[in-house]
């Protein structure tokens, strides 16, 4: 539950930075002049009210994680209550059946870094290109991009299964981090970001300069789509690190799991004759869990509001 | 093992998505030739082959399953076995289904619950294991479980656990409210009245809809809602007399809200099974397992009794969860996956299993003074298995599953869950539930008739 929650909370929150980056670049002028604080009550409670619900979940985790798993089923969700076993919890989770988390844990960070980071590059070399270059096709190229955008990952898990059967790579990583590459949303955002954020006129001065094509995006292009880039891995992160279908599809061996199938295969041993009911455990594993995307959050935050390429824009 | 529960909207269309693709080509792709190995083989071929040096894939949830494998490996070294839980139920089917569609990727043994048997067994993605001579095992099984693996002709699983239903109740609840212990539905309709007017916050049982526990019941109230014939034609009735029977009882206890809107296996669901506000279990005969392990703090409090009865005096009882291991089609060391599940099943694991909290299948074992003795200290003493076995006895016969359940299932909540979200008529509910699994089960191929 929490976990979905989560997802919820975090891909609103990934939505805020794009649209705030346009009005950034509308209010750059203004906010010299400092921002005028008009209070509304009724803003300040529906605010309010949308925090709460944010972070009531968060909250939950956070307290029943501080709880044996007796504890758990015999107080009131919303606070604590018994003996503070949060470090427990921790050291139990992380060393439960010979440490399979921590291997869950890597996993995923293994298919974030290579999935999401390739996935970002991937899509601003193509983004950019789209933008900056004529082509013949290119219509065809946006229809399909915009097409490949409507298609849910869920629908495409079980051809891609199929597919990758044929190759001999499912129940590998790649299986995970292949499909993980391609973010059609990821690519559009860029081609639209690169429109206005890359000036053609930029890049006809450093032609005339002399310098090639690859070395003008990554010497110049690349710091100019900085914002849109950062944007882009945060929702591939986001999407990577909570993907949840396709592992579950590709992977039949627990050591490949990523944390949300390992996370659902604790939760499940609470439903089968004999097995060990480790609520306790599956908690404190999902606030494990979203600390990193949390971290990421708040780390890379400063980047969207930095505003670097409204100035050179302007340049 | 049980019937477990589609949690969310989001999941049930990823399953339906999943098992529907996965679904129609597997029916399509029957007649599909199998890997190497032998196709046949005796008792003796199967000795032979566990002396050769072999590694056997097994997909299975269950936590005996590992120990089984172990105590097989010392028996016959030359065998490894390696063990994989790729999921609980549901997800492991969809990820069998997808491995028989794609041809590659199955083990050589997979844990089937009785429920799905058929999707598997009827779309020629399991070996029969007539064809190894485990037709003759019949009589070491129950005659329930023998019934749910005997499918269209063939054997296509060894039963491991059953799950002949019982009513678990809280004995501590029944005596601080003075109630007596039902026996017949209508009294257990009256003991939640009791109950809920004593403490508006205790409940008889809990339920939001859960498609195992409702056919289950069905089937103890004589439906018999699902019929397949030669693997194809399904002819369904879900207003026959049995289903019926069911859902007007049912249906007294959910519109006069007499039933905690819980979902089985949540941690509240385990709260309420240890404070008290859910007083009576009507489930398999696996659950002492699972109190003990998910209700500790509730120790001595629960008490096991005959599964209520629509007339005073009578015997009835059905089959909830449990299921059997079945060898792929795609296996290519069949002689040998088939003598791992006869070991499993029949041979030293039954033990095992039943030790690690499985309630056996096999005659032998549930007739056995030791079992029947058993006093549990976590049921105050009580000779639960007394009135277990006596309910694996007692199961109506004639039941048997839809070949595309695990997908029906899946869409229960959607339909039959409507009635119990809105306190409704659960006949409604089944009928549309019967509307949307004739329209699947047309869409897959099968010949549905209503």
């Amino acid at each position: 539950m929490s976990t979905t929650d989560q997802t919820q909370t975090t891909a609103e929150k990934a939505k805020a930075p794009r649209m705030s980056r346009y009005t950034s670049e509308k209010k750059a002028g203004k906010s010299n002049q400092g921002l005028h604080t008009k209070k509304s009550i009724i803003l300040t409670i529906v605010m309010g009210a949308l925090l709460i619900y944010s972070l009531l979940p968060l909250f939950w985790l956070f307290v029943n994680s501080t709880k044996t798993q007796a504890e758990l089923l015999n107080s009131f969700g919303l606070w604590f209550s018994g003996d503070f076993a949060l470090w427990d919890n921790i050291v139990a989770t992380l060393t439960y059946n010979d440490g399979v988390f921590v291997r869950w844990f890597g996993n995923t960070v293994l298919y974030v870094v290579v999935g999401a980071g390739g996935a970002t590059f991937l899509a601003a070399l193509g983004g950019y290109g789209l933008a900056k270059f004529n082509f013949p096709g290119k219509k065809a190229v946006f229809a399909v991009v915009l097409g490949a955008v409507a298609i849910p990952g869920t629908a495409l898990a079980v051809p891609t299964f199929l597919m990758f059967s044929q190759m001999g790579l499912t129940n590998t990583p790649w299986a995970v981090i292949l499909p993980s590459l391609i973010s059609p949303f990821g690519l559009y955002l860029i081609w639209t970001y690169a429109m206005d954020a890359v000036p053609t006129e930029v890049l006809e001065a450093a032609r005339m300069d002399g310098s090639g094509e690859f070395r003008t995006f990554f010497t110049i292009s690349l710091k100019l789509l900085a914002p849109g880039l950062v944007t882009v891995l945060l929702f591939t992160l986001v999407a990577t690190w909570n993907n949840y279908f396709l592992p579950l599809i590709m992977l039949s061996e627990p050591t490949w799991y990523p944390l949300t199938v390992g996370l659902k295969q604790w939760n499940m041993q609470a439903q089968t004759v004999g097995g060990d009911v480790i609520y306790n455990l599956v908690i404190t594993g999902s606030l494990l869990t979203i600390v990193p995307i949390v971290v990421a959050f708040l780390f890379l935050q400063r980047y969207w509001q930095s505003g670097l390429a409204a100035g050179s824009v302007k340049a | 093992m049980k019937a477990p529960h589609s949690n969310t909207r989001l999941r049930r269309t990823a399953l339906a998505v999943a098992t529907g693709l996965a679904l129609s080509v597997s029916l399509a792709a029957c007649s599909a030739a199998d890997g190497g190995g032998a196709e046949t083989g005796t008792a003796d071929d199967i000795a032979a082959a566990l002396q050769e040096e072999t590694t056997l894939t097994v997909w299975a949830w269950a936590p005996a399953v590992e120990d089984i494998a172990t105590a097989f490996e010392k028996k016959y070294p030359k065998i490894t076995v390696d063990v994989v839980n790729a999921g609980t139920g549901n997800d492991q089917y969809i990820k069998l289904q997808n491995a028989i569609k794609a041809k590659s990727g199955a083990p050589d043994v997979a844990q089937i619950e009785y429920y799905a048997l058929p999707q598997f067994a009827l779309s020629d993605a399991l070996v029969d294991l007539s064809d190894f001579g485990m037709d003759s095992l019949e009589d070491q099984y129950t005659a329930s479980t023998w019934g749910s693996v005997n499918l269209d002709g063939g054997v296509y699983a060894l039963p491991q656990d059953s799950g002949p239903m019982a009513m678990f109740y809280n004995k501590a609840v029944f005596d601080q409210y003075g109630l007596t212990v039902p026996t017949t539905w209508d009294e257990y309709i009256a003991t939640a009245e009791q109950l809920h007017a004593a403490n508006p916050n205790a409940y008889i049982t809990n339920d939001t809809g859960d498609a195992g526990f409702a056919t289950s019941m069905i089937w103890q109230a004589g439906g018999q809602p699902f019929t397949t014939t030669d693997s194809t034609d399904v002819a369904l009735n879900l207003q026959d007399e049995g289903s019926k029977k069911f859902a007007d009882t049912w249906n007294q206890l959910i519109e006069n809200d007499l039933i905690a809107p819980t979902a089985s296996w949540s941690d509240e669901w385990y709260r309420g099974l240890g404070d008290g506000t859910i007083a009576t279990l009507n489930i398999g005969a696996w659950m002492p397992g699972n109190l003990e392990s998910g209700v500790p703090e509730a120790a001595g409090n629960w008490r096991v009794a005959p599964l209520p009865v629509y007339e005073a005096g009578d015997t009835a009882s059905a089959e909830n969860g449990g299921g059997g291991d079945a060898v792929l089609a795609q296996s290519k060391n069949k002689l040998a996956a088939a003598g791992f599940v006869e070991f499993m099943n029949s041979g030293e694991g039954t033990q095992i299993s039943i030790d690690a909290g499985g309630f056996p299948s096999t005659v032998a074992d549930l007739e056995s003074d030791e079992f029947l003795g058993y006093e549990s200290e976590y049921f105050g003493g009580q000779k639960i298995n007394e009135v277990l076995v006596q309910s694996a006895s007692d199961v109506v016969e004639g039941w048997s599953y839809l070949p595309f359940q695990v997908y029906s299932n899946s869409i229960f909540s959607d339909t039959v869950g409507q009635s119990y979200a809105n306190k409704s008529d659960l006949n409604g509910g089944l009928t549309d539930w019967q509307k949307a699994i004739a329209a699947y089960g047309n869409e897959q191929g099968f010949t549905v008739t209503e």
